[in-house]
């Protein structure tokens, strides 16, 4: 067991000197009065020296209430002195509280612990807290605060009011003002001061308030207080289950999003293209890997710009991967065109032998892949609602990426070939289109938004070699579900797919959330064998 | 069958099929040569089996029977199920459940009627799934009810609604994957993340005892070779044909007058069943079954094994099964970072270069004339 910290024992010394030099001022005797005080049997007395104590402003307080708290405060059995100790060996080493000097050892049978129980525990706390409620340290001050809030001691209210009037930061100012508040409607008999009280308590929603103010409720003997506290209450958890709501909606859209970015890809490659990529997880796989290339090299040659490697790794993975993708077609797809399931094969081939290539390269276990500091942190709600940065940017992505890509479908030319190559592939070559170029480059395209979906995955999740197993089957969950050859139907794929899976995962689990889905999709191919938005006329037959 | 042929009732069709009587042959010899090698013959002799090739043999042959399931279905009905692998789980969780109980007080914990993971997830009492399996011929029914009242529901939903080709592929592949997230919870009562395991023996044998294991390598090569003669009855009669039929055109098939999905619905049946018993003579050869068994990757490589095989011929599939996971355990163990190098090169090339697989494409190139006498199998 270890006594006060160093630095802790070197400030005793200091106050110590201090308090020599005012050995003769009657509140310094007072105080040497309070500490022996606290030798006594009886807990009432206890309290009544603690408050004292505390009240005293000396400078000594702080030491003596925390190995109080500690149980370092022994009772010398021989003259009843109280004494800070610090174990040694098998003697304890004896300070004066006073003084801070050493006074002697001791073994363990000649001195008493002084005895401290919850209630105890609870005001020297608060007292404490009061202590460092004026700390410079604003986090220190959140901290007295909360300490405050928790055991709610009355004479408190006179020191947070008095810190309250000093406060300059807006986040610590709420948490002493709910402190005091909390204060207010235990030890208060006013009622209007504790109506007030409830109306600061019910801006809250923290599992304590609601603790606290449900105790009241129903402890309270007054009615409009009680029935103040009990509608505070109330509101308190319909702030709460809209925030839950709130959430949820979040997390799901988060969830679409990355199943979005998952999934658009493969609405190119299997959507328009008709061809079944296995790899296509693999695919992500590699975007996610190089990545990781980007940024050792920013780690390497330009630490300082690390923050950026992303706007880097992008374009990056668009290239590596739509050329892994392009090398993918010309060597094995193209001569599988009209065969999905010789295709689906071929390309379940292209992905064992991706997986094992990065295992080989990068090894079997996960790569380290930072966050940029603009996308770390959150924004804090009310109501315990977090948004992380990466999710918000991560669902921004993911609309712009399909975006451009209706917009790349929709107004070029490289899009109107690729449409027109897919609708009636003998008619586009009769009219000029070299469609096996317009195959590759389609097939590149979906690829290397593929990698675009590593990048942003690399960020939320696991680099290792079995990335794309993961997301393989929600795509394909995703596509089937919005329906073959429509960007629109993977957008709302996805984003459906997300939130109903949030939605259950409170309700059952989120393995079991995960199996209704899938059984849901299922069901759902019995009765829209071509997805929620399908193609309709000729191109359909084929 | 041509009709040029001699007219042999009731064996005709496996008279017909040269391919298969090489394998029923292979099959009876070794169901009586590896058991008598490996019990009779001293272990220092060269000739000697030792028990656990007789296992792993074992376990190939299970493999084989898995991969006929498959191209009864694949082959000659143009079904391309992703999610066999959950047949074979289901037969080989069914006869786990039966060797759990045979258990009994044995377990770790002791406990008469709970296998021990019920005991350490504090469970009182038998989940009512698990009544009747202490009966071997209950969960020898469950084998085959099991996959098969599931391929049946499964089936009569997506044959109806006329799913099929890629995305019956998909919904397959989703199928297993549930599974597999619902076998990994522990509330599910099928020891979740272990799966079961440390079985100690079936109708009274000792499970690592020689006999028991050369009796159910024996079992399998029966099985198998039951299961083959079955299927190729199936495939060899009218049914089998409409089977073709419907593999070359579905809608013309549908157009002609017959109930494409009540075919479908029938062979999918069937071959479920048939994993599942691939599935129960499995897990007592290894010695455990787990969720991994679900997992879609599994399924999607007993397809390669028949289109390495040959798909759409029978004996192709049990060859190519056979060979691929001989590889597997020779790579594994020997060079396991290459492993999935040759296994993905396999299914790249076999689709690129052996469209007809092993059985369909070797012959032809060693004997220019040689052409596959059976029109039922896939071009």
């Amino acid at each position: 067991m270890t006594f006060l910290p160093k630095s802790q024992r070197f400030l005793i010394v200091v106050m110590a000197a201090a308090g020599f030099l005012t050995a003769l001022n009657p509140a310094a005797a007072a105080f040497k009065d309070d500490v022996s005080a606290l030798a006594g049997k009886s807990f009432k007395a206890k309290i009544e020296a603690i408050e004292k104590i505390a009240a005293s402003g000396d400078e000594r307080t702080v030491p003596v209430l925390d190995a109080l708290l500690k149980g370092n405060l022994y009772a010398r059995n021989a003259d009843g002195k109280v004494v800070l100790t610090e174990k040694k060996g098998a003697v304890y080493v004896l300070f004066d509280p006073l003084t801070g000097k050493e006074v002697g050892q001791e073994a363990k049978g000649k001195i008493e612990k002084i005895r401290v129980n919850n209630r105890l525990r609870g005001i020297i706390q608060g007292a404490l807290g009061g202590l460092t409620l004026f700390s410079n340290d604003a986090q220190q001050r959140a901290k007295a605060a909360d300490a405050v809030f928790k055991s709610r001691p009355a004479a408190m209210i006179p020191i947070l009011e008095k810190a309250l009037k000093r406060e300059t930061d807006a986040a610590v100012r709420t948490r002493m003002e709910l402190a005091l508040a909390a204060t207010r409607l235990v030890s208060s008999k006013d009622t209007p001061l504790r109506l007030a009280a409830i109306k600061t308590l019910s801006t809250d929603a923290t599992t304590e308030v609601r603790a606290l103010l449900g105790s009241f409720a129903a402890s309270s003997t007054e009615a409009p207080v009680q029935h103040a506290a009990k509608k505070a209450l109330s509101d308190i958890e319909e702030r709460l289950a809209f925030w839950n709501a709130v959430g949820n909606v979040f997390q799901g859209v988060s969830l679409g999003s990355v199943l979005l970015l998952a999934a658009v890809g493969l609405a190119i490659t299997f959507g328009v293209m008709g061809v079944i990529n296995m790899a296509h997880g693999e695919l992500v796989m590699l975007g996610a890997y190089t990545t990781f290339v980007v940024q050792e090299l920013f780690r390497a040659y330009m630490p300082g710009a690390f923050d950026y490697s992303l706007f880097v790794a992008v374009p990056a993975a668009f290239l590596v991967v739509g050329a892994f993708g392009i090398a993918i077609e010309r060597g094995i797809i193209r001569f599988l065109y009209g065969r999905p399931l010789e295709t689906l094969l071929a390309t379940w081939g292209v992905s064992l032998f991706l997986q094992q290539l990065v295992r080989s390269i990068f090894g079997p276990t996960n790569r380290e892949v930072g966050n940029p500091s603009w996308m770390s942190g959150y924004i804090e709600a009310t109501g315990g609602l977090v948004l992380t940065y990466n999710r918000i940017y991560i669902i921004i992505f993911s609309l712009m990426v399909i975006g451009l890509l209706a917009l790349l479908l929709q107004k070029t030319s490289f899009g109107l070939k690729m449409r027109a190559v897919t609708q009636n592939r003998r008619m586009a070559g009769s009219m000029g289109i070299r469609t096996g170029r317009i195959d590759a480059l389609t097939f590149g395209l979906g690829s290397g938004i593929a990698g675009v979906a590593g990048v942003a995955l690399s960020q939320i999740d696991n680099v290792s070699p079995n990335l794309g197993q993961s997301y393989i089957i929600d795509s394909f969950m995703v596509v089937v579900f919005g329906g073959v050859g429509n960007l629109w139907g993977v957008l709302v794929g996805a984003f459906s797919l997300g939130l109903v899976n949030k939605f259950l995962e409170p309700v059952a689990g989120a393995v079991l959330a995960k199996i209704f889905v899938l059984v849901a999709i299922i069901l759902f191919i019995q009765k829209r064998p071509r997805g929620l938005f399908a193609l309709k006329g000729r191109a359909v037959e084929n | 069958m041509a009709p040029s042929r001699p007219h042999l009732p009731g064996i005709s069709f496996v008279l017909a099929d040269r391919g298969g009587l090489v394998l029923l042959a292979v099959l009876a010899a070794s169901a009586v040569l590896v058991p008598a090698l490996n019990m009779l013959v001293s272990p220092e002799s060269a000739m000697h089996v030792p028990t656990y090739m007789v296992s792993l043999l074992g376990k190939y042959l299970t493999f084989a029977l898995l991969a006929l399931s498959v191209d009864l279905i694949w082959g000659y009905c143009g079904i391309l199920s992703l999610g066999h692998g959950a047949f074979f789980a289901l037969g080989g969780y069914a006869m786990g459940m039966h060797m759990m109980r045979q258990i009994g007080e044995r377990s770790v914990y002791g406990n008469p009627l709970l296998p021990d993971f019920m005991v350490f997830l504090n469970w009182k009492e038998l989940p009512w799934y698990w009544h009747g399996f202490d009966s071997f011929a209950f969960a020898a029914v469950m084998v085959v009810a099991v996959p098969g009242v599931l391929a049946f529901v499964f089936g009569w939903f997506a044959f109806r609604s006329r799913v099929t080709g890629v995305y019956l592929s998909i919904i397959t592949q989703a199928m297993t994957f549930a599974l597999m997230l619902a076998f990994f919870r522990n509330d599910m009562g099928f020891g979740g993340n272990n799966g079961l395991t440390d079985f100690k023996d079936l109708l009274g044998f000792n499970l690592q005892s020689d006999g028991m294991r050369a009796s159910l390598f024996a079992a399998s090569a029966l099985a198998l070779a039951l299961s083959y003669a079955a299927c190729r009855f199936i495939v060899s009669s009218r049914l089998g044909r409409v089977l073709v039929a419907v593999r070359d055109a579905e809608s013309r098939t549908r157009f002609l007058g017959y109930r494409v999905e009540n075919y479908k619905l029938f062979v999918f049946v069937v071959s479920a069943m048939l994993a599942g018993v691939a599935g129960a003579l499995y897990v007592p050869q290894v010695g455990i079954i787990n969720p991994s068994e679900f997992t879609p990757a599994n399924s999607i490589e007993i397809v390669i094994w028949v289109a390495v095989g040959g798909r759409g011929r029978l004996y192709g599939a049990v060859l190519g099964a056979i060979l691929i996971n001989y590889a597997k355990s020779y790579f594994t163990g020997a060079l396991p970072e290459i492993w999935l190098f040759i296994l993905g090169g396999m299914f790249i090339a076999t689709t690129l270069f052996l469209p007809r697989g092993i059985v369909g494409s070797i012959p032809a190139l060693i004997f220019p004339k040689w052409k596959p006498r059976l029109t039922g199998a896939a071009e």
